[in-house]
């Protein structure tokens, strides 16, 4: 076990851990922040999704021993977040969720590309939220929100 | 086959020379060539030392060198389309991972979505810093995932108009590259078995390079 120093959604946390738990199981297990889900823990379905140094990542395949100094933004964080609260609003206008279980995946995601990709075009959404998968068939409406929340970011 | 120089003091030699400044300026050009000659192998540090390996060294060379580029941990990464491919079976990659622009993946995808600065042999994502794909200009496909032959990948590799610009020196500098090295180092499977590597140690890639690159890079027709 070994003790790790983590920035997470801007505070800092201790947690001790066997160096190659998957940052996952930290955030939900020790940090009890729970709005990341678990859905394969492989990396093949995204529901896992954190931004870890601005990059989205997937938490379950990460070991904490990996994450070194890069802050850790979570789907506890985008209410806050410039782009997350207008994803999160337009989400509930736009009525994208049904069952629920992988939208704060959908939702790192979705903000992950509206940051680097203002305006992103059909393929830019297929190709970067096609690593998200969603067992209800949310995709349309994901697709139509992402374009709203762009014309609504300007 | 002699290069110029060797042609040059070939025709000297045969030749009725008998002047002392003609016999001075012989000498000099023998200690040219020989330092010429000379200039063929390197050691350790890269010194220039022993003769230029002959061509048929070096296609010997470039066979190693082939034997380790088209193995699974290289040539996953070389491919001819839009994707990079996994495993000994170079399936292509799971999760609807893409290409992108910069062969990084895309915006909400990229590699750097789970491949870290190191692999990760908790979970059996493999990892070093900068992963990426080779670009097209550099696939060592074709369009069915087949890998190409020897002489063609040689052909690609040796075309500075899609290597990137190296030449011999930088293609052994790139071969040193702490993501080519990864491939005798690619850690554990998410089974907690070893990946499998090249068929020769890295070693003798660099040798073989070295070797290659100081035989002015032949490949084989
Ligand atoms: S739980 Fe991480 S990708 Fe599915
Ligand atoms: S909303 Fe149910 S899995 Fe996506």
């Amino acid at each position: 076990m070994e003790t790790f120093k983590l920035t997470v959604n801007g505070q800092v946390k201790e947690v001790t851990a066997d160096p190659g738990t998957p940052l996952l199981w930290v955030l939900r297990e020790d940090l009890k922040m729970t709005g990341t889900k678990y859905g394969c823990g492989i990396a093949a379905c995204g529901a896992c999704t954190v931004h870890l140094g601005g990059v989205p990542t997937r938490s379950c395949v990460v070991p904490v021993a990996l994450v070194r100094n890069r802050p850790i933004l979570t789907i506890e964080a985008m209410a806050d977040d410039p782009v997350g609260r207008v994803v999160q609003d337009v989400w509930v206008s736009e009525d994208v969720v049904q069952c629920g279980y992988c939208q704060s995946g959908q939702i790192m995601s979705a903000v992950a590309l509206l940051k680097s990709t203002p305006k992103p075009t059909d393929k830019d959404i297929e190709e970067s939220m096609g690593g998200n998968l969603c067992r209800c068939g949310t995709y349309v409406r994901i697709r139509q929100a992402i374009k709203t929340s762009a014309r609504q970011l300007g | 086959m002699m290069c110029s120089y060797e042609r040059k003091i070939g025709f000297a030699l045969g030749g009725q020379i008998v002047s002392p400044v003609k016999v001075g300026l012989l000498t000099i050009i023998l200690i040219s060539v020989a330092s010429l000659v000379g200039a063929g192998a390197r050691n350790q540090e890269g010194t220039r030392t022993g003769p230029r390996p002959s061509r048929a060294e070096g296609l010997a060379a470039w066979q190693q060198i082939y034997s380790v580029m088209s193995h699974p941990r290289c040539i996953n990464c070389h491919t001819a389309d839009g994707y990079p491919q996994q495993t000994d079976d170079r399936h292509r990659h799971l999760f609807n991972v893409v290409r992108g622009p910069e062969g990084k993946g895309v915006a909400a995808l990229q590699c750097a979505t789970c491949h870290q600065s190191s692999n990760a042999d908790s979970t059996g994502v493999p990892g070093v810093p900068d992963w990426h794909l080779a670009p097209l200009s550099m696939r060592w496909q074709d369009a069915n995932d087949k890998v190409l032959p020897s002489s063609a990948v040689c052909r690609t590799v040796t075309d500075r108009t899609k290597n990137g610009g190296l030449d011999g020196a930088a293609l052994v500098k790139h071969h040193q590259t702490e993501l080519v090295k990864w491939a005798w180092q690619p850690g554990l499977r998410n089974d907690g078995t070893a990946r499998s590597i090249p068929p020769i140690s890295y070693e003798q890639f660099i040798a073989a390079t070295r070797n290659w690159t100081q035989a002015r890079m032949p490949c084989p027709q």
